[in-house]
């Protein structure tokens, strides 16, 4: 079973992407749909065997690499983590595909997409059922593949080739630390499966090796390397400016790949390595820093984004800044119920933004929209329940999981807890209040498209709308339908071995946290809802005179804090003009200067003083054989002679 | 039994029957063109599948030589020995694999001199496999030189535009490093008083003569890798060499080095490898950023594939001297990947210029509209090359990285930072070739991969993806060989090392 969860999609990415002529447009839209609706269906009951039913599985597959002493095979580990994400990933995944059989279906190329879509999935329940680091690399970068086709799916687009291409190679800076944490896994522990690394784990606490010339902690630079590779795929701050730009790709894939499944990895993956990290306080300390830094600059960011899109990917970006400090302060259960919740709440979002712009003839720019609530009432509404999710309104999901993750921040107390705390507050507002601009500015006010765009707004088809739905019902009831298990008294009994946390559990300081500190992200998420409805309903020349008035700061945080200028003058130009410089001086006039072309010169000068050039090079070489031959072959004559 | 039979030279010398058989073809030159190709790939295939039968027979427990021939030649002057262990064997292979689609791939843009093309290449064969199975010195000298004459004769004769400058350069460095080689086995002889190759590597040389023996042989075998900073002609070779030369160059030449390297260098040379170690790291970790850094200006298809495979061969060189077990199999590993990934690469860019005659980056752009296959084709080889998790290209690069972790972390992870680089250069030239809208005008109407095409590919597809996914049958092939050599090495280190420690008592 768990065998045919993972790779009925792969089955079925290959029949769609090589039979796809064949089978026409329908038949590859029903073939991968299918196999990873079939796919859904058994994560749910694995989820129920496994996660309800306390056990752990292992699949062995095949010898992968074996070299000596390294030996690393294929092999599935089924836990309570991974049939979580199996859930999140099948169940998104599913929904996207049929999704994208409505979003789609202007478009030519529909067997490729779904192909992709497939191929995506099948990479991503690698990584997720994953029973050592090497396997989990290969998942890894296969979603980074996937996406990167994905991104650059409308090839003819100049800026999403840019996009994907940027994607991959940001992911790739990460996959640098990732691939070093690797091979320092195997240094230290001399395995690289999951199992024996985490059991022997504490053997290593306090060992030191030595590491680009410094004596270095093992466990710390271990965690902070892999931590790296989770910062790369997670998008977090420095390593984040892949994600706004992959927005360039369809719709449907910044629901599955950029919002509830790839850019989870890297959650997944500390979760999945608590027991590393928990041994390793320094590297958690930096963790709960960068989330929570990442948490307040992208939410800041996301308050003045005019693309829809954008502002989601923005709010993406900043939600997996929560995961993150959850996860330095080691609330990991809360911070895998968060990714939980968010892949409901932030797929429909996504999928909701795509029927709006679907029913707005492909504009994404807000201040084109508005006033269209009217015209299709079933997203307008599908849209408030993701954003009231996504703002912590109580009783939908978000609200559960997201107070979870700052209470657990606010109990983990002095220094970086109380930093995270004050970011995490801060951020809520924000995020209250960019959810209700994008909601007031979509679909309320005057109309600010063309008549004629407006004469188009219609409603999307049943296809489209029923996955909104499904989603929508997860997002209102999985907070309270899961929230014993995830980060409740359950939560032994679910998590079982899959999560590992040193010392106390810090879930059972958060939940005696003191009762304004349970009710402050409410508050804040009210606040923000009203500042915004203020703003855009009320008054909507004070946000223009705003941005006036305060020019600096406004164009800072339009311009995303200038992180892509700064790569670009650091990193980027610099490489070309090294490069050009490598090529053109360091080959061209140094090594063949005073190489080849040197000595050519010379030799030209004496061939044309004995008159030799025209006999051509071949026969210089030839003959240069000759005489080794003939020396050879006088040696061989001189040594038979002494023989005899 | 079939083992008694002399295997390895039906192997080394098929080939040359068939240029016996080209040889006597007669008639009109299309039919003489036309026969010619077909001999040409009958007996390239029938090669193929001889060498496979070495493969299932091959005993991969033990490190000794196997299908071993010894016989008088010369007037008892010069020993013919041959045989093969794990480590020659995948590179015979590789050879044999390789050679039926240059064939296929010159099958329509050679149309000169078709006969003396198929000969040329053909004997080619017969030396490069040579190479992988002498077990003499005065052999192996013979064939590896040998090797030189067809390929100079094959960029030189149907090469491009600037033929002369790229063969001159070729030649030029080779010549460099072969004269010191051949020096260097003189004095092997004159010192061990044999040639045989076996004899040799049991031998143990004096510490001092094995440095200079060390870089006699490492100028011939750093030249063919090639290494920064003598890896300047590679690209101009490249460049003008046609389709076929260059997947033989990339494919096979190059590996002859890291083969001379596993051959001689460490098995004969330890003390000398184990001194110039950190040299070749720096030239190496220096091949890998600087020649990434290069590829990225590329404007030129073929050049930039050839600086790719320079900083590729950085990783190989990394990972035989680190002296430990996935560092060698890994660098074996790779360059037989390497052979694979940037030949197909040479096949992918033969493809357009025999459509457009133009190897020129900016003459692309916007393919996939019109090549869905090609593009296919091409975006797979790209992740192969820059090694991909399932690809071949992983296995090799990952068991490079973990051997040289163990010995030097600042080594390994500035190698890691080719992992970046890799997907720069080849990323941005894809983007190039194939993504965005079709514009240019002469490219309206240009066709996707015929049917010849997808034969050709195919095959190169599944094997790069068996080899990243079920490596097992070809590391298992490596495994008791390399093991040898790297205990072999370690005793002869460990030895040194004590007679130092107890000269150093002994002074005390």
């Amino acid at each position: 079973m768990y065998f045919a969860i993972v790779f009925l999609p792969l089955i079925a990415a290959i029949i769609a992407g090589f039979g796809g002529r064949w089978l026409g447009d329908r038949g590859a839209q029903l073939v991968t749909c299918i196999a990873v609706v079939i796919s859904a269906l058994l994560s749910i009951y694995a989820f129920t065997q496994i996660g309800l039913g306390h056990q752990t599985v292992h699949v062995e597959l095949l010898t992968w690499v074996s070299s000596g002493s390294f030996d690393v095979n294929w092999a599935l580990k089924i836990d309570t983590l991974t049939v979580v994400m199996l859930v999140v990933v099948n169940g998104v995944s599913s929904l996207v595909h049929i999704y994208s059989i409505g979003y789609m279906s202007h478009d030519p190329a529909k067997p490729r997409f779904m192909a992709y879509l497939s191929l995506f999935t099948f990479a991503m329940l690698m990584l997720v059922t994953a029973d050592n680091f090497v396997q989990m690399f290969f998942g890894w970068e296969g979603v980074g593949l996937a996406s990167y086709l994905l991104i650059g799916f409308w090839y003819k687009k100049p800026a999403a080739n840019a996009a994907a291409i940027k994607a991959f190679l940001v992911n790739r800076v990460g996959d640098f630390g990732f691939m070093l944490g690797i091979l320092a896994i195997f240094l230290t522990f001399g395995v690289m499966d999951f199992e024996t690394v985490f059991a022997t784990a504490s053997d290593h606490t306090g060992e030191t090796f030595e590491f680009l010339g410094y004596q270095v902690d093992v466990l710390t630079t271990i965690t902070m390397l892999l931590f790296i590779g989770a910062m790369g795929k997670s998008a977090q701050l420095g390593l984040h400016t892949w994600l706004p730009d992959a927005m360039e790709g369809p719709t449907p894939v910044s629901a599955l790949i950029h919002a509830a499944t790839m850019v989870t990895a890297g959650v997944f993956m500390v979760a999945r390595c608590s027991p590393l990290f928990e041994l390793a306080p320094f590297t958690l300390d930096v963790v709960i820093f960068v989330g929570a830094s990442t948490a307040i600059f992208a939410a800041t960011v996301g308050l003045v984004q005019n693309d829809i899109k954008r502002v989601i990917a923005y709010s993406t970006c900043s939600q997996l800044g929560y995961m993150f400090f959850a996860l330095g302060v080691s609330a990991y259960g809360a911070a895998i119920f968060h990714l939980f919740t968010h892949a409901f709440f932030k797929a429909l979002l996504f999928l909701g933004s795509g029927s709006v712009i679907h029913g707005m003839s492909d504009e994404q720019d807000m201040r084109k929209m508005g006033g269209i609530w009217r015209h299709m009432k079933g997203t307008y509404a599908l849209m408030w329940i993701g954003s009231l999710a996504l703002i912590g309104i109580f009783p939908f999901a978000g609200y559960f999981s997201k107070d979870m993750i700052l209470e657990s921040a606010y109990a983990a107390g002095e220094g970086m807890g109380e930093y995270a705390f004050a970011m995490g507050i801060i951020a809520a507002f924000m995020t209250a209040f960019y959810s209700g601009r994008l909601i007031f500015m979509t679909f309320h006010g005057k109309p600010r498209a063309s008549e004629e765009v407006m004469s188009h707004v219609h409603e999307s088809p049943k296809i489209m709308m029923i996955p909104l739905i499904i989603l929508a019902i997860g997002a209102v009831i999985a907070g309270f339908v899961f929230y014993e298990y995830f980060v409740g008294h359950d939560y032994d009994a679910f998590w079982g071995e899959a999560l590992f946390v040193a010392g106390d559990n810090i879930l059972d300081a958060a939940h005696h946290v003191p009762a304004w500190v349970k009710y402050l992200p409410l508050v804040m998420g009210a606040a923000g809802l009203g500042l915004s409805w203020f703003f855009y309903i009320r008054r909507p020349d004070i946000p223009k005179a705003l941005a006036e008035t305060n020019g600096p700061i406004y164009r800072f945080l339009l311009n995303k804090w200038y992180f892509d200028e700064l790569y670009d003058l650091i990193f980027v130009r610099p490489a070309k003009w090294i490069g050009y410089q490598f090529w053109k001086i360091g080959d061209g006039r140094i090594i063949d200067g005073l190489g080849p072309d040197g000595v050519s010169g010379a030799i030209a000068w004496v061939a044309g003083k004995a008159r030799l050039m025209h006999t051509g090079y071949l026969y210089h070489y030839a003959f240069a054989m000759l005489i080794g031959v003939v020396a050879l072959l006088t040696w061989y004559g001189v040594r038979i002679g002494d023989v005899q | 039994m079939i083992t008694d039979l002399p295997l390895l030279s039906f192997v080394t010398f098929l080939p040359l029957f068939g240029v016996l058989m080209i040889l006597l073809i007669r008639g009109d030159k299309a039919m003489v063109a036309r026969n010619a190709r077909a001999v040409a790939l009958f007996v390239t295939i029938a090669t193929f599948l001889l060498s496979l039968v070495l493969w299932v027979l091959f005993d991969p427990t033990t490190a000794d030589f196997q299908f071993v021939e010894e016989a008088e030649w010369l007037m008892g002057g010069i020993e013919y020995r041959m045989g093969v262990d794990g480590i020659s064997l995948l590179f015979v292979i590789l050879t044999t694999f390789l050679m039926p689609f240059c064939i296929l791939a010159s099958w329509k843009s050679i149309t000169d001199r078709v006969q003396d093309f198929m000969i040329a290449f053909l004997l080619l064969e017969t030396l490069m496999i040579g190479v992988f199975c002498s077990l003499d010195l005065v052999l192996f000298y013979l064939f590896f030189e040998g090797g030189l004459i067809p390929m100079y004769l094959i960029i030189g004769v149907w090469g491009g535009a600037r033929k002369v400058y790229a063969s001159f350069k070729f030649f030029l460095y080779t010549l460099a490093g072969s004269v010191l080689m051949l020096l260097a086995l003189i004095a092997m002889y004159l010192e061990a008083g044999t040639t045989s190759i076996p004899a040799l590597m049991s031998y143990g040389f004096d510490a001092d003569l094995q440095t200079w023996f060390w870089l006699a042989f490492f100028a011939s075998f750093a030249v063919k890798m090639p290494m920064w900073p003598v890896h300047t002609w590679l690209p101009d070779a490249h460049v003008e060499a046609p389709t076929a030369g260059s997947v033989i160059l990339a494919g096979v030449l190059l590996k002859m080095g890291g083969y001379g390297f596993l051959r001689f260098s460490l098995p004969m040379f330890p003390i000398a490898s184990e001194l110039f170690a950190p040299m070749v790291f720096t030239l190496s970790v220096v091949a890998i950023i600087y020649t990434s850094l290069v590829a990225l200006r590329q404007e030129d298809m073929k050049k930039l594939i050839a600086y790719s495979s320079v900083a590729h061969m950085g990783f190989v060189t990394i990972g035989l001297f680190v002296f430990n077990q996935q560092g060698i199999e890994g660098s074996i590993f790779q360059m037989l990947s390497h052979g694979i990934v940037s030949g197909a690469l040479f096949l992918c860019v033969g493809v357009i210029y025999d459509r457009m005659h133009t190897r020129e980056i900016d003459r692309y752009g916007g393919l996939v509209n019109r090549m869905p296959s090609y593009a296919l084709v091409f975006m797979i080889f790209t992740m192969a090359s820059i090694g991909l998790p399932g690809t071949s290209g992983f296995v090799g690069e990952l068991l490079i990285l973990v051997g040289v972790f163990k010995v030097n972390t600042l080594v390994a992870a500035l190698a890691t930072t080719g992992l970046v680089l890799g997907a720069a250069y080849m990323l941005w030239l894809y983007r190039r070739v194939i993504f965005g809208e079709l514009v240019k005008e002469d490219l309206m109407d240009i066709l996707d991969l015929d049917k010849r095409e997808v034969a050709l590919f195919a095959p190169l597809i599944l094997v790069v993806l068996w080899m990243g996914i079920y490596p097992e049958p070809i590391l298992n092939v490596l495994h008791v060989s390399v093991e040898n050599l790297v205990t072999h090495m370690e005793t002869a280190l460990n030895a040194h090392h004590n007679i130092g420690a107890i000269a150093m008592e002994g002074a005390r």
